[in-house]
């Protein structure tokens, strides 16, 4: 072991980071899906509409697979934090585990009632089984609300008391959740999960439109979860804006790397794209004069004096390196929510005009992409808030160094957990398409048989009760 | 009861139930690992696909619990234990991933090539991860794991006699839970020739186990005397609480019985794990670290035993209504819903 001793903190940066990375994807179905399919759900029993039932019963489908890939993937979240940064777990465990306690109790709940639904389609009646779809909406706002919370006190460390040793000795339980960065941030990623989440199941039926399957089954899988994600963008918009400003007063360090703000100043630029160079100058970009001053608080406007770099110990604040990459994750994440929030706007006004999506080829193609798009503006806002906190993992209480397991063969496991995801990874999808073929492979069969709430022949109290019609029809 | 004790009883009762549910999954795959050729194997692992399907899921966030509760209240341990055993309890978790993913996957691929691989991955790592579960069982109650958030050694902290007996201890005991569930599951779906199947495993498995922890008695003996006492002393009546429901589910196996036969089954293994934990007391590391000594202030503390209560509340009756919807055929396999027809289309 000890020729391949290798210094850990890199490795295990690196596979939280990567790990993470992979959860936060499946994260926004986890949350997001079963409201879309409880909405088409709605509507297939309250107007009998037999496109809305299939729709439904088949993403409960997919989602057992994206659950469960999820359930693992986190799964293995929570033993990372013990073998990759036991020594911040074992000083802070008072403190930042109690959300993850509240966040178990949202699992089980998802957990429970995801099966009850995906399972329940043919022998539960359908309004109960339309209300055993309803808890999972919610574990799934409260769950990613709690976890944030864990995170937001690691920016926003709160609700402790230490002894002069620097021992946890009092803890507040409601002070650690309700930290002050938790709000806004859990506020931003539930919407984010319900955009992400749009997106990404609207670019499907996107591409299948775009592919000539334009019957009224696919433009319902498009319309649900793109209406869905489309309503959340301007609101993303506004949060997020009020996000920034919380992040202005209360974590300066990350600010002036969001901002990329060398020296204080009032009147500070926007800067758009470009990056510190070696002399800790802003070079390349864009830059618009006063818009970050005017953002950071609109009521002294341009006067706001936005905190430089060369304000804090060059240890205590990400590198120069960090920087850059927290301002172009930065970029990236505006740029890519003023996107997605344009093709709402188009969409729409579409409805507004017409009551129906944009007509043109090029909405589809656009409307095809918006899932990939949103998944990249979420990983990069991730990477604005991690990497900007740097070199804290507790912001100003512990280093990430000092947290770092002792274990010296972190890089096996790191390779490992890359080729195991890698595989994960494309599995998944292919489960999914394999999934879908065959759906569409389907001439009838499976609905006739398998209409949801449809002709019964086991003796369970559950039985026939519909009237929904026969034979939904060819896909 | 002073309030870390609580809090030690409620992380117990964790573990415990995550030995009665998750370990019955993980048990059910390793009857799904030794089932056979293809052929052979589809009837059983037809049913085990039936009886895991919509409960798995469910069955392991007690996982989590545990896990959750052990790091807010008991931080110092947790950090000595993932320091030491890191190894087994990294293998565990890529175990957790391979089995959840590819028992999902298995459900939704439907060539004959793709089901094995994805089976295979499954059945491997669902005997991987009770065995290292049960060697960092070992480990900690062999007073193997230091306090103070240091790290023992790598290896011989979870390679040595007690984690031996541990891992195979814990894979007999899910394999016997397992098979037991099965037997009962097959007989209520009137598939007497699987109830038959299921009921010879639950035999064997129950010798076997019966036999390792005999054996184990010994080995504790010489290798964990701490724990050894404590089984003979404090936990002496879970033992032979357990010996009995143990002897008892094997009679009525033999004689072809039915429904108490969970009860019993679920019995045993309950009270060798409450006994191992009332063993080791007052200890969290025998006999290095104090449940006392290691406890988080009592405002975490108390978090812990709310967030227990509302689970008591919110929690055991969600899960008591999926198991009945279970039990009734209300949450048939998707099997039903849509027949494994071979799609040459198919990726
Ligand atoms: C669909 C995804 C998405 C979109 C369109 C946006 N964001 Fe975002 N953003 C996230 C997804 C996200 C996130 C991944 O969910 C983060 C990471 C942590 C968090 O709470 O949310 C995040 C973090 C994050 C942070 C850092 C918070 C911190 O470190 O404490 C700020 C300041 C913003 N966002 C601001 C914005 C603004 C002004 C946007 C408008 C253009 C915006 N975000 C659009
Ligand atoms: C922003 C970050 C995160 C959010 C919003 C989030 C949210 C979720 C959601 C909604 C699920 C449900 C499963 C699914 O639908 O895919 C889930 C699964 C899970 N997550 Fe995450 N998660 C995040 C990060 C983490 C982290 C850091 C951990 C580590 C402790 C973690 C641990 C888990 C676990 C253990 C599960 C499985 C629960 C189960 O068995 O059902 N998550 N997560
Ligand atoms: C899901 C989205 C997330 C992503 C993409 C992400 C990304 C990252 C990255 C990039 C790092 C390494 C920082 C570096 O460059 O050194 C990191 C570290 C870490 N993250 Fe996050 N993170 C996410 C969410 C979370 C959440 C929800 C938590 C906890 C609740 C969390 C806890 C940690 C911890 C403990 C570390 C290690 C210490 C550190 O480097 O700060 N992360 N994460």
């Amino acid at each position: 072991m000890h020729l391949l001793a290798v210094n850990p903190l890199p490795w295990a940066r690196s596979q939280m980071a990567f790990t993470l990375a992979f959860h936060i994807v499946l994260v926004p179905l986890g949350v997001s899906w079963a409201a879309m399919a409880l909405i088409a759900n709605y509507r297939a029993i309250k107007h009998d509409d037999s496109d809305a039932l299939l729709l439904a019963q088949r993403w409960s489908k997919y989602m057992a697979v994206t659950f469960a890939v999820g359930a693992v993937t986190g799964t293995v979240l929570s033993f990372e934090f013990g073998l990759l940064w036991p020594r911040f777990m074992g000083r802070w465990g008072d403190a930042f585990g109690i959300p993850f306690a509240v966040e178990g109790l949202f699992f089980f709940l998802e957990a429970i009632f995801v099966a009850i639904y995906i399972y329940g389609w043919r022998r539960l009646k359908p309004w109960p089984h339309f209300w055993t779809g309803v808890p999972i909406v919610i574990a799934g706002v409260g769950g990613s609300t709690s976890v944030v919370a864990a995170n937001a006190w690691m920016n926003e460390p709160s609700g402790f008391t230490l002894n002069a040793a620097g021992k946890i000795v009092k803890v507040d339980p409601i002070g650690v959740i309700f930290n002050k960065a938790m709000p806004f941030e859990a506020a931003h990623m539930v919407i984010a999960a319900y955009i992400v989440g749009g997106f990404l199941v609207a670019s499907v039926y996107a591409f299948g439109m775009l592919r000539g399957r334009r019957d009224r089954y696919h433009r319902l899988g498009f319309i649900i979860p793109f209406t869905l994600a489309a309503i959340f963008t301007p609101i993303q918009l506004v949060v997020g804006d009020q996000l920034a400003a919380w992040v202005y007063r209360h974590e300066p360090q990350k600010f002036a790397a969001i901002e990329l703000v060398p020296k204080t100043r009032s009147n500070a630029p926007e800067t758009i794209l470009g990056f510190l160079n070696s002399k800790n100058e802003v070079v390349a970009g864009v830059r618009i004069p006063g818009v970050a001053s005017i953002l950071s608080d609109p009521t002294s406007g341009t006067a706001t004096v936005v905190k430089g770099r060369n304000a804090f110990p060059a240890n205590d604040q990400p590198s120069r390196a960090e920087a850059n990459v927290v301002h172009l994750a930065w970029d990236t994440m505006v740029g890519l929510g003023t996107l997605l929030f344009l093709i709402s706007v188009w969409y729409g006004l579409s409805w507004w005009r017409r009551r129906d999506y944009p007509k043109s080829k090029w909405f589809l193609r656009v409307g095809a992409v918006t899932g990939v798009l949103s998944v990249i503006a979420l990983e990069a806002g991730w990477v604005v808030t991690e990497v900007g906190r740097q070199p804290w993992v507790v912001r100003n209480y512990m280093r990430v160094g000092d947290a770092v397991t002792a274990d010296t063969g972190v890089w096996v496991t790191f390779l490992v957990v890359l080729a195991l995801y890698a595989g994960l990874g494309v599995t998944t999808i292919l489960v999914l398409r394999g999934l879908s073929r065959r759906y569409r492979g389907q001439t009838g069969a499976w609905d006739e048989t398998d209409v949801p709430y449809g002709p019964n022949d086991g003796p369970g109290p559950g039985g026939a009760t519909t009237s929904h019609p026969e034979g939904v029809g060819a896909r | 009861m002073k309030l870390d004790d609580a809090v030690a009883v409620v992380l117990f009762f964790g573990v415990t139930a995550y030995a009665l549910f998750g370990g019955a999954d993980f048990g059910a795959g390793f009857w799904d690992l030794i089932a056979g050729g293809a052929e052979r194997g589809a009837e059983p692992r037809a049913v085990i696909d039936h009886s895991l399907a919509p409960i798995w899921e469910a069955n392991h966030v007690w996982l989590i619990f545990c896990l959750v509760v052990l790091w807010s209240a008991f931080p110092r341990a947790f950090a000595s234990i993932t320091l030491t055993l890191f190894v087994p309890l990294a293998l565990a978790a890529l175990g957790i991933v391979l089995r959840g993913a590819s028992f999902a996957f298995r459900k939704s691929v439907f060539r004959t090539r793709d089901r094995r691989n994805f089976g295979a991955a499954f059945a491997t790592s669902s005997v991987l991860v009770p065995y290292c579960m049960g060697a960092v069982a070992g480990a900690i109650a062999s007073g193997r794991v230091p306090p103070g958030g240091k790290a023992g050694d790598t290896w011989s902290s979870w390679i040595n006699p007690t984690s031996i007996v541990g891992g195979v201890l814990a894979v007999a005991v899910c394999s016997y839970l397992a098979a037991v569930y099965l037997t009962a599951d097959s007989k209520r779906r009137g598939n007497l020739a699987m109830e038959r199947y299921f009921r010879i495993r639950a035999i064997a498995a129950a010798v076997v186990a019966g036999i390792v922890a005999f054996i184990g008695i010994f080995v504790f003996h010489h290798d964990a005397p701490y724990l050894f006492h404590g089984l003979l002393s404090r936990a002496l009546p879970l033992v032979i609480v357990s010996a009995l429901c143990g002897i008892g589910s094997l009679v009525l196996l033999v004689r072809g019985a039915g429904g108490v036969v969970r009860v019993l089954a679920a019995g045993a293994v309950a009270s060798v794990v409450i006994g191992w934990g009332v063993a080791q007391w007052p200890y969290l590391l025998p006999t290095s670290l104090k449940v006392s000594q290691g406890a988080a202030p009592s405002g975490t503390l108390w978090a812990m035993l709310v967030v227990f209560a509302a689970a008591a509340v919110v929690i055991i009756p969600s899960l008591a209504l999926l198991y009945v919807l279970d039990q009734k055929s209300l949450l048939p396999g998707e099997e039903d819903v849509d027949a494994p027809a071979p799609l040459t289309s198919a990726p």
